[in-house]
């Protein structure tokens, strides 16, 4: 049966409440924060009551209530959106008084982290959300914005001093000189391996379109290096690499070594080339032949041909293959701080290493929100382009 | 003038267009008709080197074609084809404008020229100008792909199959158009139909086309009553031959003198429509007369029949 279909008086939101029962059942089961008395110790569990003030502890709990009342009961979407952004509004608020009030004065050792309800509660929410805005039908102009405007606060929120006090912020207040840095460098990789890709993949989509005996070899080629994996494919550029700054000493300085940013960047190249190219070539096979040969006919050279009726043409679906090389890069990028390649990923590893889980969450939560943002992003360039054509 | 000289194209041993000749006068409607697959399209497309020729030649106002690159031959050449080729992503006015910009006229003149055709064509230059194709219906889309190939004010109009998706009433209205065009613009019109009535309502010339070779080139009439080939009588259809003839004539090119009796028929209607309109009445003489009603002569039974003879 289909939403359209559904009679107006049905009671209950499905998913509503499927993600209600499973957030009330998190709170009343599952500890919201854990206290630590230092970085590497096991945390004592807390609920939300005996973590927060009781203040804002009950403040939450009547927000979260409300969420909760919304996803079951309430049908109009710009409601349930209201009451989801609330009800993650009172978590977040609840974990950084909680984080105040469990921290003694001048105690700098003592880590609040976020307990497994906390996260199931805002994932919850989170998903409460997404729904509502997907309900809504935004235009990509209205998505984009959304994001910005979920970034700003976000930002604003951090910078506010409120949240201070959990353990995920005492690693960043450490780290945060390295953190800028690592955050740039990451997406540098992450967008400089993109662009040498488009660079490259464009004309070799071009090429494969135009001279179908080379595609199945390029394509067949370029689908083989997406099914080695990154650390492998790390692995086999070590070598090569290494004796090529070690013969061209040019090579060297140009920082080209077996280890670091080098291997890293030309991995992701590899990688994001078959989306490019791939994309390229069908987006041009998408494009009407009707167009293609009235360009012809009215006196188009081949060059105007491709760059003003066929590349354009094909542009969305090269951007969809865009897309998907920006997430994926922006995720396989944390792989490459293994091999001193830098990035969010070092935090990742570190943390690892450490068992210090609040210094992989500084590293893979940054990570998780640019990936995001990115598809967001992308997703609303393509609805744009798409719609002016068709 | 268009001559094609022994023009032929061969694909892989297989040859499509055997040894064509024929000359195309300037301001004339020609129509290429043939089966599915006779080679129409390549013939066509060989006179502005989207195909290039395997052998022979094609003159246009004397001149080689091949004397100048393919591209810059083509910007002089209007085309049109099924299905409108337009381009998506640009509006109506881009589409329209597209030789003329190759060209390197001025914004302000591919403007004016824009908002001329648009006119010509009905579509309200306001309305129409910025729009997109895909908002246009599928008459005005085609209505948009004639004036771009018309933009640059080509002496030479081809078209493949440029009604071919248009339902009969609208296709009526774009066959008066093109005979219009011709009419305002002198543009000499290659065309390529499968529909005989089409070919016979606009064509001055028919070419017929089966298995690459011509059979025949020729006034519709002589079409009809001196076929050079069993095919071209298949093709042209015995069962109504004596109406296709009749059809080639006006009531005013066959008007006796004097005003006769009976029901009254336009001097543009042509004798096949005159025809009917006698069997209908039940009349056996009409008076033809000018659209405003003036007299121009009368016409009987006997007279309009004489016309759907072979003389
Ligand atoms: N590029 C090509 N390569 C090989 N064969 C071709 C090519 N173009 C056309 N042909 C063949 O040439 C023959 C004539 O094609 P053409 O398009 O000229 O026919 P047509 O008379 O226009 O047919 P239709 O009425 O179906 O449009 C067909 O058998 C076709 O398969
Ligand atoms: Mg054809």
């Amino acid at each position: 049966m289909t939403e359209a279909t559904l009679p107006r008086t049905a009671r209950f939101d499905r998913l509503g409440t499927l993600l209600g029962v499973t957030g009330v059942a998190a709170l009343a089961g599952l500890s919201f924060v854990l206290v630590k008395a230092n970085r590497i110790v096991p945390g004592i569990p807390r609920s939300l009551l005996e973590a927060a003030p009781p203040l804002a502890g009950w403040a939450c709990l009547a927000c979260l209530a409300l969420a909760a009342t919304a996803a079951l009961f309430v049908f109009n979407a710009r409601l349930r959106l209201g009451a989801a952004l609330l009800g993650i509004g009172a978590l977040l608020l609840a974990l950084g008084a909680a984080g105040d009030a469990l921290t003694p004065l001048g105690n700098r050792v003592v880590r609040i982290s976020a307990g497994p309800a906390f996260w199931v509660v805002l994932v919850c929410l989170g998903l409460m959300a997404t729904d509502a805005i997907t309900r809504m039908r935004p235009g990509p102009a209205r998505r984009v914005l959304w994001l910005a405007g979920f970034i700003a606060v976000a930002v604003l929120a951090l910078k506010s001093g409120r949240f201070d006090h959990l353990s995920v912020m005492r690693e960043y207040a450490v780290n945060a000189e390295r953190f800028s840095r690592e955050l740039l460098r990451h997406v540098l990789l992450a967008a400089g391996s993109l662009g040498a890709a488009a660079l490259a993949g464009l004309p070799l989509g071009i090429a494969c379109y135009r001279v179908p005996r080379i595609r199945e070899a390029i394509l067949g080629a370029l689908n083989v290096i997406q099914t080695i994996p990154a650390i492998a494919l790390f692995g086999i550029l070590m070598a090569p690499l290494g004796a090529l700054a070690a013969a061209v000493p040019l090579a060297g300085r140009l920082g080209i070594r077996g280890i670091g940013a080098a291997p890293a960047v030309v991995a992701l190249f590899l990688y994001s080339l078959l989306p490019i190219v791939a994309n390229t070539v069908q987006g041009l096979r998408r494009v009407s032949r009707q167009a293609v040969e009235a360009a012809r006919g009215m006196g188009m050279t081949p060059g105007q041909v491709l760059l003003r009726v066929e590349m354009p043409l094909a542009l969305p679906v090269i951007v969809t293959g865009v897309r998907v090389v920006l997430v994926q890069n922006i995720g396989m990028v944390t792989v490459a701080a293994l091999i001193g390649g830098g990035g969010l990923g070092t935090f990742v590893f570190q943390g690892i290493g450490q068992t210090a889980i609040d210094l992989v969450l500084l590293g893979a939560i940054p990570i998780v929100a640019l990936a995001f943002s990115a598809a967001v992003v992308l997703d609303a360039l393509v609805e744009v382009m798409d719609r002016v054509k068709q | 003038m268009i001559t094609v000289e022994n023009l032929s194209k061969v694909y892989d041993g297989t040859t499509v267009v055997d040894a064509v000749s024929m000359v195309i006068e300037k301001n004339t409607t020609t129509v290429i008709v043939g089966t599915s697959g006779s080679g129409k399209s390549t013939l066509l497309r060989m006179i502005n080197r989207l195909v290039e020729p395997t052998g022979g030649r094609v003159l246009i106002e004397g001149r080689d074609t091949r004397e100048e690159p393919a591209h810059l031959l083509r910007r002089r050449i209007g085309y049109a084809i099924q299905g409108h080729g337009l381009f998506p992503h640009r509006t109506v006015a881009e589409n329209i404008g597209t030789v003329p910009q190759l060209l390197g006229w001025s914004a302000a003149r591919i403007q004016a020229r824009v908002e001329e055709l648009l006119q010509v064509f009905q579509l309200d230059p306001k309305a129409y100008a910025d729009a997109m194709p895909h908002e246009l219906s599928g008459g005005q889309q085609q209505r948009v792909g004639v004036a771009r190939a018309l933009a640059a004010e080509p002496a030479v109009l081809l078209m493949d199959e440029p009604f071919g998706a248009l339902d009969p009433i609208i296709r009526a209205k774009a066959q008066e158009d093109l005979l219009e065009i011709r009419r305002r613009f002198g543009t000499t019109i290659v065309l390529v139909t499968h529909d005989m009535d089409e070919a016979f309502h606009l064509g001055d010339r028919v070419a017929v086309m089966s298995g690459g070779r011509l059979l025949q080139y020729d006034r519709p009439a002589r079409l009809l009553t001196q076929p050079a080939d069993p095919f071209v009588a298949r093709m042209t259809g015995m069962g109504d031959r004596a109406m296709r003839l009749l059809s080639l004539t006006t009531a005013g090119e066959a008007a006796l003198p004097g005003r006769g009796s009976g029901p009254a028929v336009t001097a543009s209607a042509s004798l096949r429509e005159a025809l009917s309109e006698l069997v209908w009445q039940g009349a056996d003489s009409a008076q033809v007369v000018d659209a405003d009603g003036t007299a121009r002569g009368h016409l009987t039974l006997d007279a309009i029949l004489r016309h759907g003879r072979p003389s």
